[in-house]
């Protein structure tokens, strides 16, 4: 597990705090696992494919099953959730701005690149056009804390660059787990 | 041709209430297609057309056993928590089973199921007209609160899970709101008719409305022009409506050639 940066101050609130989680479905995955999230904090879970990232983030929004351990969130808090698997229609006429507006983002704001694509139809994005305005959506939702799987799949480059930027950039008092299998996404912006 | 037939006061309720139902199915289509569930019409058509024809056996007016079918149905898939067409493929085959058993049972419900092909939408009453209006109703005020649920749970699922809201019970919400009208439309216009302008419409409208504003009004557009088409086909030559409501609707059904193939991806 990879903590972060810019790292939270002693008077930021703990979000989540995980202990001895052991998650899985019919049996457990992963785990035993434990970490919190304050305020401020970016938290990156690195791991290879299949080390059961994926299901920790799925036991946290209770889509995967809690064999032990406990996982307590602060009073009344509401999570952003992007998860890897999410369904990606073939065809479905729904424009990018509206993808961001279902969750509660700011089309208005998004940034030039995104902009730009923000009347296209999401069927007729590029997968990783169309990735980065699932991840950019779940961010513009003004959740507190934002869970992210796989957030960087199919992204080009400057798309990662926009990603990393967005999360730097994060409101104060917002904080993100981040799932990836690409440890070098988080040297950007992650401390170990 | 009699053109003063279609001005006829016998006409004016048959015609308002597939007014109603020719806007509001493909509204539920669209949905039901975001779902992949599209095979829902004809599965709730048919436990409608099954509830209607067993309906006069056991004393229930045939309205009251088609909606109340296809409402007890959707309950079940909702309490079962059974997604996609399978189970609207199982309801099909138990709808079609019970509806031709039923009808060769008594003379009685073999009318009934005779009309639940063929469509006669003009032998309906102010109890269709009254149901549909009250239908319409939950659909304008229900479904803009529905929509934003049904679309996030479908490309975010979990989001809203995670967040403590009954996405279950909105689920099961939309369910029945999508049997009772498909069972109302099934017994006014006949079965194959009411799956026709529940899938054609949507159909058409995912590969050509530029967002999903545009595919609510493509939709219900296109199906409200093949209903207008279809009624005065059918009251001027003498058609049967249901039959005539399809024929058209297929004739629309080119325009999805209209759309740009995905290779002028942005």
């Amino acid at each position: 597990m990879l903590s972060a940066k810019p790292g939270p101050s002693e008077n930021d609130l703990v979000l989540l705090k995980v202990e001895g989680l052991v998650a899985g479905y019919a049996e457990p995955v992963v785990g035993p696992f434990s970490f919190t999230v304050g305020e401020n904090e970016i938290v990156g879970l690195a791991g290879p494919n299949g080390s059961g990232k994926s299901t920790l983030l799925r036991a946290l929004v209770g889509a995967a099953r809690r064999f032990r351990g406990s996982i307590e969130r602060a009073a009344s808090l509401q999570l952003a959730y992007q998860s890897q698997h999410g369904n990606r229609p073939e065809e479905l006429p729904l424009k990018a701005r509206e993808l961001v507006r279902l969750m509660d983002g700011d089309a208005a704001a998004l940034p030039p690149r995104l902009q730009a694509l923000s009347d296209v139809r999401l069927d007729r994005l590029s997968g990783g056009q169309r990735q980065l305005f699932y991840v950019w959506a779940a961010l513009s939702n003004p959740a507190p804390l934002v869970l992210l799987d796989e957030p960087t799949n199919n992204l080009d480059p400057k798309g990662v660059a926009l990603l990393e930027q967005r999360l730097l950039d994060l409101e104060p008092g917002r904080a993100a787990v981040v799932v990836s299998h690409e440890s070098e996404f988080y040297g950007e912006y992650v401390a170990e | 041709m009699n053109l003063d037939l279609l001005f006829d006061p016998l006409f004016r309720v048959p015609f308002f209430t597939g007014l109603l139902l020719a806007a509001l199915l493909p509204i539920l289509g669209l949905y039901l297609r975001l779902r992949g569930e599209w095979l829902a019409a004809l599965g709730y058509a048919h436990i409608a057309g099954a509830g209607g024809v067993l309906a006069p056996l056991v004393g229930v007016p045939i309205i009251a056993g088609a909606l109340g079918g296809g409402a007890l149905v959707a309950l079940a898939k909702g309490l079962l928590r059974r997604k996609g067409n399978d189970t609207y493929a199982l309801f099909i085959l138990i709808g079609w089973s019970v509806m031709l058993l039923g009808a060769a049972y008594s003379h009685h419900a073999q009318l009934i199921g005779q009309a639940l092909i063929d469509g006669q939408l003009y032998f309906i009453g102010s109890q269709h007209l009254l149901t549909a209006l009250v239908l319409g109703g939950l659909v304008v005020f229900g479904l803009p609160f529905l929509s934003r649920l049904l679309l996030r749970e479908h490309l975010f699922p979990w989001h809203d899970r995670a967040n403590g809201r009954p996405v279950r019970l909105q689920s099961v919400a939309f369910d029945l709101l999508a049997a009772v009208t498909i069972g109302l439309a099934a017994t006014a216009m006949g079965v194959m008719a009411a799956f026709a302008v529940l899938f054609v419409p949507a159909w058409i409208a995912f590969a050509l409305a530029p967002g999903w504003r545009w595919a609510l009004l493509l939709a219900a557009t296109m199906s409200i022009v093949a209903y207008l088409l279809g009624f005065v086909a059918a009251v001027l030559f003498d058609l049967p409506f249901g039959p005539a409501l399809v024929a058209v609707l297929v004739l629309f059904t080119p325009l999805r050639l209209l759309v740009r193939p995905p290779a002028g991806r942005v």
